[in-house]
């Protein structure tokens, strides 16, 4: 990267670091630090959606509906999470060239399980074999989110369905005395005063979520542990210009400060929203803000 | 093969008796029963001893972060922090690859680099931090009263800590204890997938359900076994403590004790 990179063999100290930790596979590295930011970013919401769904689903009125919403909360937990993610990838990923192979070759007669194999025909390929690298990696990336969303969903489920049910009755009576309707009554006070309630543990989800992201390398996608692994690993002159011992501990050093530095940032700025958030609030919390104000 | 000399080749596979070959082809649901079975006595010497020591550790952490004295609350905070902030899963690999390196310094750490030495110590170390924070917590919110009576009848020291303090502490701790060690039991099952080798292939439970999810390309079959598993050991887990948690409160009156509410289990 640097104009004086280009003799290794040349380098010394500093300089050699310099060169070694702007290498090409480096910047892979630091990318992949955005690959799991891009992972919180995106399964953070989802998730909070498939808990919003499944905490209104087993409230609802309507039986099955609430069966499966409680059904939905209750199957996550009991069983290690691991083990989901192991499960959710294999599972979307056959169940999803199982519909393309119903809708996309109706007449194939040959049973899909045969003994130890999966075979669906060949237009019916999630992606296509015939595709390039990037959409099979993009495609992984995609399923490994659809996991976190699934799983987080459930927890994110529990959470807000607590919470819902924590918010004051008389609250919602008086919405009602005041003759809105059900809905407007979800929607004007039941969503907007849940969250203070939901807040505690919607942020310690938050936390757990990003401990888990390290398992994006479980699922196959190209993550920081992936490249801590790759990089860190000996190196001899024969394959590349910047030969070193086995690296892997400072690799994962440096991880493990990574994420203690997210969590630290994290937990800052959360303290900060439960404070936003419990102002007004009829609880303890709010009370001592009412009075610190004067 | 039918299933009894299955299970007899199988039971103890993963501690190393029994047949050395796992089954290659024509995967049995009894196969499938007895490997993942076999696995779990990994996950239960994991977590069983790492919950012994956990325990006596965290004692000793939570009253450091209470202490009043500087040079020992500020190294508990810094260590809870450290366990608590950071994933298991890295906690797995930096350990491991320190272990690597520590090897060859010296010979006396060679036994590290396995498995049931080097994660059980993570482990331990882990659990530690966790129970920590819950026994603290536990010890700011034992009643004044308590404290106050016992300073009254002339209690000191560690007389007053294990007569009065610690009781109340436990009590108090022990709902979200029982949680803490489920959730454990379930951190176990990660240890083979982070940088510690699984030695000719003797594994844990997940290990070996995902060694079938593999060869037969049909996750519907050993996971669903392995949460089964699970399953199981978290009612014991449950129903252990659940003994425990009755004799802490046996002087309690029915209406005030704290019910045990076993929440959701998450990844740390």
């Amino acid at each position: 990267m640097f104009s004086y990179c280009t003799d290794p063999s040349t380098l010394e100290g500093l300089s050699w670091l310099s060169c070694y930790l702007s290498t090409g596979k480096h910047m892979a590295f630091y990318a992949s630090f955005g690959t799991v930011l891009l992972l919180l970013a995106i399964t953070a919401p989802t998730a909070l959606l498939f808990g919003l769904g499944g905490a209104v689903a087993a409230r609802a009125s309507f039986a099955p509906l609430s069966w499966f919403g409680r059904g939905y909360i209750a199957i996550v937990r009991g069983v290690p999470d691991i083990a989901f993610f192991l499960f959710f990838v294999i599972a979307l990923d056959q169940g999803i060239e199982w519909l393309r192979h119903k809708v996309k070759c109706p007449d194939w007669s040959e049973p899909i399980r045969q003994g130890s194999d999966f075979l669906v025909c060949d237009i019916a390929k999630m992606p296509l074999s015939a595709s390039p690298q990037w959409v099979h990696e993009i495609y992984g990336f995609w399923l490994a989110i659809l996991t976190f969303a699934i799983v987080f969903g459930a927890f994110a489920a529990n959470v807000i369905y607590g919470a819902m049910q924590a918010v004051p009755r008389a609250q919602l009576e008086t919405a009602a005395a005041y003759g809105l309707n059900p809905r407007q009554t979800f929607r004007r006070i039941l969503l907007p005063q849940m969250w203070s309630f939901a807040l505690p543990g919607l942020s310690n989800l938050w936390m757990v979520l990003i401990k888990a992201t390290p398992l994006l390398f479980l699922l196959g996608v190209e993550d920081i542990v992936y490249w801590a692994r790759e990089l860190g690993g000996t190196k001899n002159a024969r394959f590349t210009d910047y030969p070193h011992g086995d690296w892997r501990m400072w690799y994962f050093l440096a991880l493990l400060v990574f994420y203690l530095g997210f969590t630290k940032v994290s937990e800052m700025v959360l303290s900060r929203i439960t404070v936003r958030l419990s102002r007004g609030q009829a609880t303890v919390a709010g009370e001592a803000l009412r009075k610190a104000k004067g | 093969m039918n299933c009894l000399e299955t299970i007899q080749a199988y039971a103890f596979r993963s501690i190393g008796f029994g047949e050395r070959l796992l089954p290659r082809s024509d995967f049995t649901l009894c196969d499938q029963f007895t490997l993942i079975g076999s696995g779990m006595l990994w996950n239960i010497y994991f977590g069983a001893i790492a919950l012994v020591f956990g325990f006596v550790f965290a004692t000793a952490l939570a009253l450091a972060k209470n202490s009043p004295f500087r040079g020992l609350r500020k190294p508990a905070e810094w260590f809870i922090f450290l366990f608590r902030g950071s994933p298991l899963f890295i906690q797995f690999f930096f350990a491991y690859f320190l272990f690597l390196n520590l090897k060859a310094l010296s010979p006396l750490f060679d036994s590290f680099t396995a498995a049931a030495v080097g994660a059980l110590i993570v482990l331990f170390l882990n659990t530690s931090a966790y129970s920590a924070e819950i026994f603290y917590g536990a010890l700011r919110s034992v009643p004044k009263n308590d404290i106050e009576a016992a300073d009254a009848y002339g209690l000191t020291g560690m007389a007053k800590f294990r007569r009065i303090v610690w009781p109340t502490m436990m009590r108090l701790a022990w709902p979200s204890y029982t949680n803490e060690a489920i959730f454990l039991f379930h951190a176990t099952t990660l240890v083979f997938f982070s940088g510690f080798p699984s030695w000719k292939q003797q594994g844990d439970a997940l290990y070996y359900a995902s060694y079938f999810a593999d060869k037969t390309f049909n996750p519907f079959v050993p996971y669903p076994i392995l949460a089964f598993y699970f399953i199981l050991l978290t009612l014991c887990v449950i129903s252990l403590f659940g003994m425990v948690n009755r004799r802490l409160n046996r002087h309690v009156s029915q209406t005030q004790r704290k019910r045990m509410r076993i929440r959701m289990n998450l990844i740390r």
